[in-house]
């Protein structure tokens, strides 16, 4: 059984500093992009994107200036697994962005880190500075020639927006966090223009991970599309909740009895924007390719009331939509009007049926990832809550 | 405000963004210096920003408004935000929230009339294992019961009454 949050559990307390910074400049560039594309690494921020790719656009770009960016916005509800890792493996994260920078040719890093860790700065700026002194940032890092690499951080204010990587730059650029259409993206037109990587604080750990152990070895774990291991992040109704390490692939049921959530009747994975599992799916997979996941595992026992679980989602859109275009902006309020129709014990199954497919709609015509995923909570307790969600009697 | 605490707020916004490269990327970290520093953005801090990065106050006022820990607004010396995101209220967060209004006697939203505390609800603070969980300007609590509510009161209205005239991030941090 395993302990939740246990530093010494994870696969990053094995890998020794630095260690993959040295075989990236002795590989060389090719060698890096080789290994991350024979690893299979998606993008652990849940949106899945191969690293590999990412990163070969990027070095393949020309231009004189290119900036790695690490998104530490980690603001998805029931995510906390980036907190852990910037609390305890930072050093390995900013290993990985360093090897991003040599690969794509970058000198610049920034990390974006979410205004509600502010208190986590501190020790960031910390680590930075001993990286410094240690000649791992800086001007010809390892003696090597030419590779150059820095990294600042930069503070988000409170926008879960901003997790979107163009809404991401923008912000990082001094605009409000509106996403931008794609394409372009961030690998060709990216912060002030240039080239640029976003990715997630566990993708950049795991690129310093695999640079180490192989791409061979991250290969052999997971299932063929979702490949390697996974923070993640359990919260709700279980008796150990906190930060595992399990391989991707992992059914809900095997996830259940290892952190002590069996007897849960739904299960929310990927937070707000994921889907709301009933148990009867309890044997289908955690995986890109199944249930797709940044890491979130929220658990429902018995007790808990569906609706109420909705409404705190939408109420959660509602707030944190940034407003830009109509399907999301109206469309989250009108769910949560329905919502608290449905609370009242007066929705009939016309309308009812008129906000999923109003629902479908926002997952089609939204902007951006937040308003396409938006409805899919609502949309999947609606479909297997039915029988508790409707002819409530209403609460005075 | 007297014109010599304007000047200063000027030069100091300057001098601010000077360092942070004088271009627009620097206008997010000037505001959050402002927002830590006064507790709120002034039009008058507005306007100064707007001219010392060269554009349209409009451009700035639309950046405050847009970001939930930015205001216009004067804040409390304790901006307290609770989580209410699913795990937490799950938790119980509902009874921490009463106590805190309680406590303080305000209702969430308002801020103290001694401008001591601000009372806000935020999404998730990352803490979804140990809720409910709270910031106090950039300290975080977890596993927040209503009885703990009111020794993290009284920590921060020690140091307040000590203190009050100083910066809030040397208050907590």
């Amino acid at each position: 059984m395993k302990t939740p949050s246990d530093r010494n559990s994870m696969t990053f307390a094995s890998i020794t500093p630095n260690e993959g910074l040295k075989i990236a400049v002795e590989k060389g560039r090719m060698g890096v992009l080789g290994e991350l594309s024979e690893s299979g690494l998606k993008g652990r921020g849940g949106a899945g994107f191969p690293t590999s790719v990412k990163w070969n656009l990027a070095a393949a770009a020309h231009d004189t200036k290119k900036y790695v960016v690490c998104n530490a916005d980690e603001g998805e509800p029931g995510t906390f697994k980036d907190r852990f890792i910037l609390a305890e493996f930072a050093d390995l994260m900013f290993e990985g962005m360093t090897i991003g920078g040599f690969t794509i040719g970058a000198a610049e890093g920034i990390v974006y880190l979410r205004g509600e860790y502010t208190y986590l700065r501190g020790h960031l700026e910390t680590v930075l500075e001993q990286r410094r002194k240690a000649k791992l940032l800086g001007k010809n890092i390892l003696g090597k020639k030419g590779f150059n690499f820095d990294i600042r951080i930069q503070m988000g204010a409170g926008a879960y927006v901003c997790g979107e990587e163009t809404a991401l730059i923008e912000s990082l650029e001094g605009q409000r966090g509106e996403p931008r259409n794609r394409p372009p993206f961030p690998v060709d037109t990216g912060f002030m223009g240039h080239p640029t990587i976003v990715n997630n604080v566990e993708t950049f750990a795991w690129v310093a991970s695999i640079i180490v152990k192989g791409g061979k070895w991250f290969k052999h774990i997971g299932t063929e599309k979702s490949t390697g291991l996974k923070l993640f992040s359990i919260s709700g109704d279980v008796e150990r909740p906190g930060v595992y390490e399990f391989p991707m692939g992992i059914t809900v049921d095997q996830l259940l009895r290892e952190v002590g959530g069996e007897g849960a009747k739904a299960v929310q994975i990927g937070g707000a924007s994921g889907h709301c599992v009933h148990q009867k799916d309890f044997s289908r997979k955690i995986a890109y390719e199944d249930i797709p996941t940044g890491g979130s595992v929220i658990v429902f026992g018995r007790q808990r009331d569906m609706l109420a679980v909705a409404k705190n989602f939408l109420e959660f859109f509602v707030e944190e939509s940034c407003g830009q275009c109509t399907p999301c902006r109206i469309g989250n309020e009108k769910l949560l009007e329905g919502v608290e129709l449905l609370e009242k014990g007066c929705c009939s199954m016309k309308y009812l049926r008129e906000l999923c497919s109003l629902g479908e709609t926002m997952q089609i015509a939204s902007k951006c990832g937040l308003g396409q995923s938006s409805p899919n909570a609502f949309l999947s307790i609606v479909k297997h809550f039915q029988d508790e969600i409707m002819g409530r009697t209403a609460i005075e | 405000m007297l014109i010599t605490e304007r000047d200063q707020l000027r030069s100091e916004i300057s001098q601010f963004v000077k360092k942070h490269g004088g271009d627009r990327s620097a206008l997010i970290p000037a505001l959050q210096y402002i927002q830590q520093k006064y507790t709120y953005i002034s039009e008058f801090a507005m306007q100064a920003v707007a001219d010392e990065l060269d554009i349209h106050p409009v451009e700035v006022y639309g950046v405050v408004s847009f970001y939930s820990f930015l205001d216009c607004r004067p804040k409390g010396r304790f901006v307290i935000r609770l989580c209410r995101t699913i795990s937490c209220e799950m938790q119980g967060k509902d009874r921490v929230a009463r106590q805190l209004e309680n406590d303080l006697g305000i209702k969430f939203g308002q801020t103290t009339p001694d401008g001591a505390f601000t009372l806000e609800y935020a999404n998730c603070l990352g803490m979804c294992d140990q809720g409910p969980a709270m910031l106090v300007n950039d300290q975080i609590f977890s596993k927040v019961t209503p009885e703990k509510v009111h020794d993290i009161l009284q920590g921060c209205r020690q140091v307040f009454g000590a203190h009050a005239m100083q910066r809030k991030e040397e208050h907590i941090i």
